[in-house]
């Protein structure tokens, strides 16, 4: 008895030592003064799992990228990037919640985080209150320019405006009528509300808009509605989620609304990622819109497909939600050098104009917080990848749309105080 | 003619869509008076099958017979959904029975787990896991009488679960090892690809329908006239009427209610597995893919009337004729000329979010003058 209680005594002493050794070893392991503690915060869980974890793929890589290339340094110091994850569960509640607890509990100078506009409403009053910063990066409808997010995703005028008029002047079906399709809630509705009075601009016609309530999948009014509205062919503009664009093309070709009939489809949220899930059978010889596209063929770009496979999967995919998230961690990076501290204030005054070498070429932060980006129109072809038809140049964000009827006129600019979040320009 | 042929058509393709999803709850609800809020994620397994199947007959040696897997699927849709929905009554349900609030929590319970289950759980080793069930529960009952009824019986039932489980491994490990896309857990929504000759749009009397709304439509019609010969025809279907009407009496004049709650749990179940498989061809495959169908089913099985088959078909092609009526605008074209005021109304409810809102509204007011649906049971159970 005696003899094994000391025994159970020198295994717990050694084993404690052990764990001991092993801890100074991976806290502040070799040339890194310091660490800094990041906030990720996407949906692990739920509808929104399949889409939010490739970002957390995304911006894990970009930091272990960062880390083996020397870290941050700020003041002299070098700082190994750790990170938190933290599960939205795909509720917009629970995003509000865990931000709390990020910022407060753990005291995370960034967080990168969200992915639908209705888990970011949600966010934004947590980060305003505590003065925090968010870093969203996610193509949306804009109308919304706070202090304390930075977006770098696509605003319309960077997405939608350039695809429309590229669908009315120089698409197969060239100054034909217009179909809105969409699911029914916040995005889809203010960006077809952009795209109808660009239309209109442009001298064209909408001939008809129908949104799919979130979850169902019966497309049979909306057929009979388009085939009404466009019987000789026409431009279809498609905003539907996830998975209801299974649903949507599987029963437009079965209809004979195909590009072989005169219909082409032009699409906001299919990326590379949603191509594989649909089926390219269904998709191709419809167009897609984004600023960043796996097929781009720049050795920046091959190099994050390159990376991101290496790291997770030769059968992984990058899309443009992913090269924006990789791109917020670096501009962050960069920001915090400039500015030589994580101090939010100094962090976000250093960050507006910042310009980075992205995967799609440069992006630079403007006064409003967006990025200007570049923006290229794809035909989708038969291996599940865009085909690059068109590439414009620089485009500037937009946080206030200038076709939109309520908010034409006016802009946003944190860098002036007299001019801030919304002012008539 | 051909406008009214089109929304006609239109209107039963949604209809039928609902019919078959409502079919097997028209059964588990309508005449067990069970609320099975797993009803739609049988429906999912059903979908789930329909996937697995097709990736089966892409190897080598099924590949010729690959244009006739969707045929397969249905009976093997209704195999595991059928079988699945046959434990959930043993193990759950049956301890349940005249308590529709539990029963309510536990089949909650129940699509919960099932969601989860095909979220983390390999397709592959879920496939294994249904076949050594399916043994399981299968093979005790063709012993002859004479093993049945002696004292060993347990042995026997427990050596064929043995048996079933290790089966059940076996198959897991081969279709894992065989077809790569079914060894990963995957939270991902999957996509069943209707073979060739089911694509594409057939022409009848100069209008152009498409082959899956077809498909699915005859999917429908089989159904119905199976379960309704069953139910009237057959011994088994007397049985369940009886029951149905009746269960004291039917208990003393020796008829098993037992099983016949089992088979008719089993029946409703495999035809939701049935649905899953019309669905499949409509949309992707996903965990959540029957919770999309549950209130339809539910709203149809009420409209149409408690217990009553004729009832739900009415209900469905209703709904579905009402649901291309106002939400494809078609009134405007039948009536061109209508006054202004009219048909801003109908332009408004015109799109497909307005159009569910003004069925569930009329279904609602209907609701009040006729609280127990179109045709409502007569007889004793309706005094209980």
């Amino acid at each position: 008895m005696r003899i094994s209680r000391r025994i159970l005594a020198g295994l717990a002493t050694a084993s404690l030592a052990v764990t001991a050794t092993s801890c100074g070893g991976g806290g502040t392991s070799g040339s890194f003064d310091d660490t800094v503690t990041v906030g990720i915060l996407h949906s692990l869980s739920g509808t929104m799992a399949i889409s939010e974890s490739t970002l957390v793929d995304t911006e894990k890589m970009a930091i272990e990228e960062i880390n083996a290339a020397g870290g941050v340094t700020v003041g002299g110091k070098s700082y190994k990037i750790e990170y938190i994850v933290e599960d939205g569960a795909s509720d917009w509640p629970t995003f509000a919640e865990k931000s709390k607890k990020l910022i407060d509990q753990d005291g995370v100078p960034v967080v990168f985080g969200g992915w639908t506009s209705a888990s970011r409403k949600a966010m934004l009053p947590v980060y305003e209150s505590k003065d925090a910063f968010l870093y969203y990066p996610i193509q949306y409808e804009a109308q919304e320019c706070s202090n304390n997010i930075f977006y770098t995703g696509a605003t319309p005028n960077q997405q939608s405006e350039p695809a429309t008029d590229f669908m009315y002047k120089r698409s197969p079906a060239a100054g034909g009528d217009f179909f809105l399709v969409g699911s029914d809630y916040v995005f889809p509705r203010t960006s077809n509300t952009i795209t109808k009075a660009q239309v209109k601009q442009l001298g064209g016609k909408v001939v008809g808009e129908d949104y799919l309530p979130l979850g169902n999948t019966e497309v049979a009014p909306i057929i009979s509605k388009i085939k009404k509205a466009l019987p000789e062919g026409g431009i279809i503009i498609n905003t539907l989620n996830g998975d209801q664009n299974v649903a949507f093309f599987k029963q437009i070709q079965d209809a004979g609304i195909t590009p072989s009939s005169g219909y082409y489809v032009m699409n906001y949220s299919i990326a590379e990622e949603e191509i594989s899930t649909i089926g390219p059978e269904f998709l191709e010889g419809h167009y897609g819109a984004w600023n960043y596209m796996m097929s781009i063929d720049t050795p920046a770009s091959k190099k994050f497909a390159a990376s991101f496979k290496k790291r997770w999967g030769a059968d992984r995919v990058v899309a443009d939600p992913q090269e924006s998230a990789y791109n917020m961690v670096y501009l962050w990076k960069q920001a915090v050098e400039d500015a030589g501290t994580f101090d939010d204030n100094a962090v976000r005054e250093a960050l507006v104009g910042q310009t980075f070498d992205a995967p799609q070429g440069p992006v630079e932060v403007m006064p409003n917080h967006h990025l200007s980006q570049t923006v290229r129109i794809g035909e989708i072809n038969a291996e599940g990848g865009f085909t690059i038809l068109e590439e414009t140049g620089v485009v500037l964000p937009q946080a206030w749309n200038q076709k939109h009827p309520s908010s034409k006129g006016f802009a946003c600019d944190w860098t002036d105080p007299s001019k801030g979040e919304k002012y008539k320009l | 003619m051909e406008l009214l042929l089109d929304s006609l058509f239109n209107g039963v393709a949604i209809g039928s869509v609902l019919l078959v999803a409502a079919l097997g709850l028209a059964i588990v609800f309508g005449l067990m008076g069970v609320i099975n809020l797993a009803h739609g994620e049988l429906m999912m397994l059903g979908a789930y099958t329909t996937y697995v199947t097709q990736l089966i007959f892409k190897l080598p040696i099924l590949k010729p017979f690959y244009n006739s897997y969707i045929i397969v699927s249905i009976f093997l849709a209704f195999i595991v959904s059928g079988v699945v929905g046959i434990l959930l009554e043993k193990t759950i349900i049956r301890k349940l029975y005249g308590s529709p609030l539990e029963t309510l929590l536990a089949t909650w319970g129940v699509s919960l787990i099932l969601q989860q289950f095909v979220r983390s759980v390999p397709l592959a080793y879920g496939t294994g896991l249904v076949i050594s069930l399916l043994i399981g529960l299968f093979l005790p009952t063709t012993f002859p009488s004479k093993i049945k009824e002696s004292i060993n019986f347990k042995y026997f039932k427990f050596s064929s679960w043995l048996f079933a489980a290790l089966t059940g491994v076996l198959t897991g490990n081969v279709i894992s090892s065989s077809v790569s896309k079914l060894s990963r857990a995957s939270a991902r929504n999957v996509d069943v690809t209707a073979p060739s000759w089911m694509r594409g749009q057939v022409e009848i009397i100069g209008t152009a329908f498409p082959k899956t709304r077809l498909m699915i439509i005859v999917i429908t019609l089989i159904s119905v006239i199976a379960i309704t010969l069953f139910l009237n025809q057959s011994a088994w279907g007397m049985r369940i009427r009886a029951v149905t009407q009746n269960r004291q009496m039917s208990d003393c004049l020796g008829i098993s209610t037992e099983k016949v709650d089992i088979i008719t749990f089993g029946i409703g179940s495999g035809l939701a597995g049935v649905a899953g498989v019309a669905v499949s061809l409509l949309g992707s495959v996903g965990p959540n893919v029957g919770g999309n169908y549950i209130v339809g089913c539910f709203m149809v099985v009420v409209l149409g009337g408690v217990g009553n088959l004729l009832g739900t078909v009415l209900a469905s092609f209703g709904i579905g004729i009402m649901t291309d009526l106002i939400g494809a605008g078609r009134l405007l074209s039948i009536w061109p000329d209508m006054p202004l005021a009219l048909s801003n109304i109908i332009n408004f409810f015109a799109t497909t979010s307005m159009a569910r809102v003004m069925i569930f509204a009329l279904i609602v007011i209907f609701l009040q003058f006729k609280p127990t649906g179109l045709f409502p049971q007569k007889g004793r159970m309706v005094e209980n």
